[in-house]
């Protein structure tokens, strides 16, 4: 029971904030918003983490943009590895092929 | 761990190895695959609600209990619908089929109780190839039950019955005191005749067969599920899919296409109709996750509750195990009809693993798809 | 769905898969995870194919399900039997095996169960039946229990005198050091559990790298976010530090929700010792109600059998909670314990070990043997053939086969 999504908020119900909106898929849930403050204050249109009912946090863009900017920096590298990967795996078979022959007296 | 002086890289060492990791795990799940192939034994004392989910615990009870006392060479098949034979006539047989409806509430945006009732039983038949003759109605009234609301759903099945061009010829109505039916319950039988030997059947099912759904996933479970109110969730556009399906059936049939079987997805969802083509079959079924068609609102009720898509009843829908070549015309068959408009190939027909649904995600990894256990979403239909 | 599908990127994942595997190099890695969310995604995405077989992941007791013991759940279905009772819980719990039944079988028996999503539904019931005594059976982590308070304050505030809490919230960290303590697993690292640090912070875990010197990453629940904490946790060790760090930094902040940890404080706190399933019984791991709040604690206003009941024999759930054990080496994986006819919880529990591991992970792992013993040469490093992102990984089993034979 850790299932938290990230939904949007739409609005709030109440002037104090303590219930609010949110948006997943064009499904709308009434959630409670009043653990939505301080760093986790949210405006209606940003995104909230929803958990049983109630947002945890708000679901900050920026970082969510860094983290993925992170991930992709990893894409470009993901064929110079595999090439590595590839050239490193024959090196080795040579020399443990030739550590074999050189042991058994036999050709591989 | 002994190290075994092979050339490195070659298959025996790759063999080798591998089978020494493998070996333990391997073991337990073959051995849990020969266990499910097992025939189920029903260990409750009490009737529960998994027991009429549509799931695993439905499936026990029906092969477990009624099947196992009720034994005959026609119920034996487990069909969607049973074939008689009529005595000194070879090429017709009558196809009957029934079907209880106890959801609840009794009216969802979509339709009624009375509209699943009388399309429900129009599938189970036209599913097996057969056409349609005639339902018989049978009530189970509470006492209480305002009468407005019995017309109202009369009159739906009024309408469902002219749509599809069968009419309700019999029935039957019972009152029982306050408390002891909640509102209403119908049940219907349908009639329709089929030719033979029957086109359709689970015999037919070979490997390489493609797996085709009529329309996207979920709707039906998902739209009762938030009219009755129990969480706190608005979809304004989710409506439930009730519709009846022999005009499309029929058109694939007339159309000369080799369709192998076909069954239509409710209680347990579109998962549990796979599985249980798997395990009659003796196949496997391989589907590709980026090809299931579900609404957007029903994904979104999906995720908020932690429910899969596959496992929620549909009550329009069917999935079609068509020839490989024949395919691409159904699927532009279905398609062109009102009841297809949403249909996709959503996967094929594989020799193995024996009785095993899975899936190809859209990660690039695979995982098992098994069918329904317990009640994620009590009387949906 | 926005903050979850770019979090789902089948390229972005095996380029992380292929760093991984390069950079993991010979050593056999052992990293747990400590949140059922966790296990769950990663059986749901076959994470553990995308990496090489000599990273590891161990699942540890972070299902609050799982962790409850066999006596407890039957206290549980005790008060659901009691005259006049509602009793609420989420839908996990339906089907747990206590000694005499599950809740199902209760509810089958004559006892008002019901299924909510949320405890505010179980406030909802109470006004709705105020002759009635609803009883929210409340589980979960840190990240649940602020919800569980909010709803009492909420119920304390309008008034409402028919809500009780029976409440089996624990907290993270004594079941962590409890495992950091045992000789049973060496570990390398953490992936820390995301969500209950959207309440605690990380800096919680901070005892793990001062004591233990391992090093924590906090991760998220998507696919990328646990390749993302895998890498990162690497990273540490080839870099000599040894730290609490953050991956989920676009949820959770270092020092928590304040306001979470006010009302925490404000309406629970903490039980001398409780019991764990497969752990024993920890001290200080698991909250019960504030004296404030004595009206609405079930334990308090019920009387419950409190019997202390032993695991079935067959049942090795606490080996599997501790990550001692994989699912399918429990001698009794899918034979007599199954999703359907559940012994212990690991196998009942949508983010149990033996659940995820039986519904999803149980053909993957099966296939990939199939397929690296059906191919005699390397497959392709594009993972071609079957459309499986497999290649890297592929390549670095064969590499690692010949040298390390297990």
């Amino acid at each position: 029971m850790c299932l938290a999504i990230p939904a949007r908020l739409v609005e709030y119900v109440d002037a104090d904030r303590m219930y609010g909106k949110v948006e997943l898929g064009g499904v709308h849930r009434r959630i409670n918003t009043s653990l939505l403050v301080g760093e986790d204050a949210t405006e209606p249109g940003e995104y909230v983490l929803v958990h049983v009912g109630f947002a945890l946090s708000r679901v900050s863009e920026t970082e969510a943009a860094e983290t993925l900017r992170i991930l992709e920096e990893m894409g470009p590298a993901y064929h110079d590895e595999v090439q590595q990967i590839r050239e490193w795996q024959a090196m080795e078979e040579e020399l443990v092929g030739a550590n074999y022959r050189d042991n058994n007296g036999t050709s591989a | 761990m002994t190290d075994t002086v092979v050339q490195p890289g070659s298959g025996a060492a790759i063999k080798a190895a591998s089978a020494r990791i493998a070996d333990p795990e391997q073991r337990v799940l073959e051995r849990i695959a020969e266990i499910r192939k097992r025939k189920p034994s029903l260990r409750e004392d009490a009737i529960t609600m998994s027991h009429g989910a549509g799931g695993k615990a439905s499936h026990t009870l029906v092969t477990a209990l009624f099947g196992d006392i009720l034994s005959n060479p026609v119920l034996d098949q487990l069909g969607d619908q049973a074939v008689l034979a009529v005595p000194g006539v070879d090429n017709v047989g009558i196809a009957m089929t029934t079907d209880s409806f106890v959801v609840s509430p009794l009216f969802f945006p979509g339709g009624d109780i009375g509209e699943l009732a009388v399309n429900g039983t129009i599938n189970d038949l036209a599913v097996g190839g057969a056409t349609p003759l005639g339902i018989s109605a049978a009530f189970i009234l509470e006492e209480g039950l305002d009468v407005a609301t019995l017309r109202r759903v009369v009159e739906s099945m009024r309408r469902a019955a002219d749509r599809a061009g069968v009419n309700v010829v019999t029935g039957d109505t019972k009152v029982v005191p306050r408390g002891k039916a909640d509102q209403l319950f119908i049940t219907t039988t349908g009639v329709g005749i089929v030719a033979l030997p029957q086109r359709v059947a689970i015999s037919r099912i070979v490997p390489g067969d493609m797996v085709i759904l009529s329309g996207a996933m979920g709707d039906h479970g998902s739209t009762v599920m938030l009219a009755r109110g129990d969480v706190d969730l608005e979809a304004d556009l989710l409506r439930s899919d009730t519709m009846a399906l022999h005009g499309l059936t029929a058109a694939l049939l007339d159309d000369g296409i080799d369709v192998h079987f076909m069954r239509d997805a409710t209680r347990g969802g579109v998962a549990t109709v796979l599985n249980e083509i798997a395990q009659s079959a003796g196949v496997a079924v391989a589907i590709d996750e980026a090809s299931l068609p579900v609404h957007d609102e029903v994904r979104g009720v999906a995720e908020i509750l932690g429910i899969d898509p596959l496992y929620i009843a549909n009550e329009g829908k069917l999935v079609a195990i068509v020839a490989k070549e024949h395919a691409p015309r159904a699927l532009e068959l279905m398609r062109s009809r009102p009841e297809g408009t949403e249909a996709a190939v959503i996967g094929e027909v594989m020799g193995e693993p024996e009785g095993m649904v899975f899936i190809h995600t859209g990660f690039g990894g695979t995982r098992v798809v098994d069918m329904l256990i317990g009640d994620p979403l009590p009387r949906i239909c | 769905m926005k903050f979850a599908d770019e979090f789902r990127d089948a390229d972005l994942a095996r380029a992380l898969g292929a760093r991984i595997a390069a950079e993991a190099g010979d050593k056999h890695w052992k990293i747990m995870e400590v949140c059922g969310g966790h296990t769950h995604t990663i059986f749901k995405y076959g994470i553990e194919d995308l990496l090489p077989s000599n990273v590891e992941l161990v699942h540890g007791p972070g299902c609050p399900v799982c962790v409850i013991p066999m006596g407890r759940l039957d206290d549980g279905i005790a008060v659901a039997h009691e005259p006049g009772v509602i009793f609420t819980c989420f839908g996990d719990l339906m089907r747990v095996p206590g000694s005499d039944g599950s809740l199902l079988d209760a509810k089958a028996a004559g006892a008002d169960v019901r299924m909510v999503y949320s405890p505010l539904d179980a406030l909802k019931i109470a006004q709705q039946n105020p002759d009635r005594k609803v009883v929210f059976y409340a589980i979960g982590f840190e990240t649940t229990a602020p919800s569980t308070a909010l709803t009492l304050m909420r119920a304390k505030a309008e008034g409402i005198r028919n809500l009780f809490v029976f409440c089996n919230h624990v907290t993270i960290i004594p079941p962590m050091k409890a495992i950091l303590d045992s000789p049973d697993l060496q570990l390398d690292g953490f992936l820390g559990p995301g969500h209950v640090s959207t309440v605690v912070g990380i800096r919680p875990f901070e005892f793990v790298t001062n004591t233990y010197h391992k090093p924590v990453v906090v991760v998220g629940f998507e696919p990328l976010d646990i390749l993302q904490g895998v890498h990162m946790i690497i990273q540490q060790i080839h870099e000599g530090r040894c730290e609490v760090e953050n991956q989920y930094k676009r949820v959770v902040h270092d020092d928590g929700n304040p306001k979470a940890l006010e009302v925490l404080a404000r309406v629970f706190k903490l039980r001398s010792h409780f019991e764990w399933r497969g752990l024993g019984f920890i001290s200080q791991s698991a909250l019960e109600l504030q004296d404030e709040f004595a009206d609405y604690d079930a334990e308090k206003v019920f009387s419950v059998p409190g019997v202390r009941v032993a695991d079935p024999k067959a049942c090795q759930c606490g080996e599997v909670l501790k990550g001692v054990l994989k699912p399918w080496e429990c001698k009794v994986f899918g034979t007599a314990c199954t999703p359907e006819t559940p012994i212990g919880t690991c196998m009942v529990s949508s983010e149990g070990a033996c659940a995820a591991y039986y519904n999803f992970g149980r053909y993957s792992r099966a296939r990939e043997r199939e397929r690296v013993l059906a191919s005699g040469d390397r497959p392709d490093a594009n993972g071609n053939g079957n459309g499986h992102a497999n290649g890297a990984v592929a390549e670095h089993e064969l590499r690692a086969i010949p040298v390390q034979a297990r």
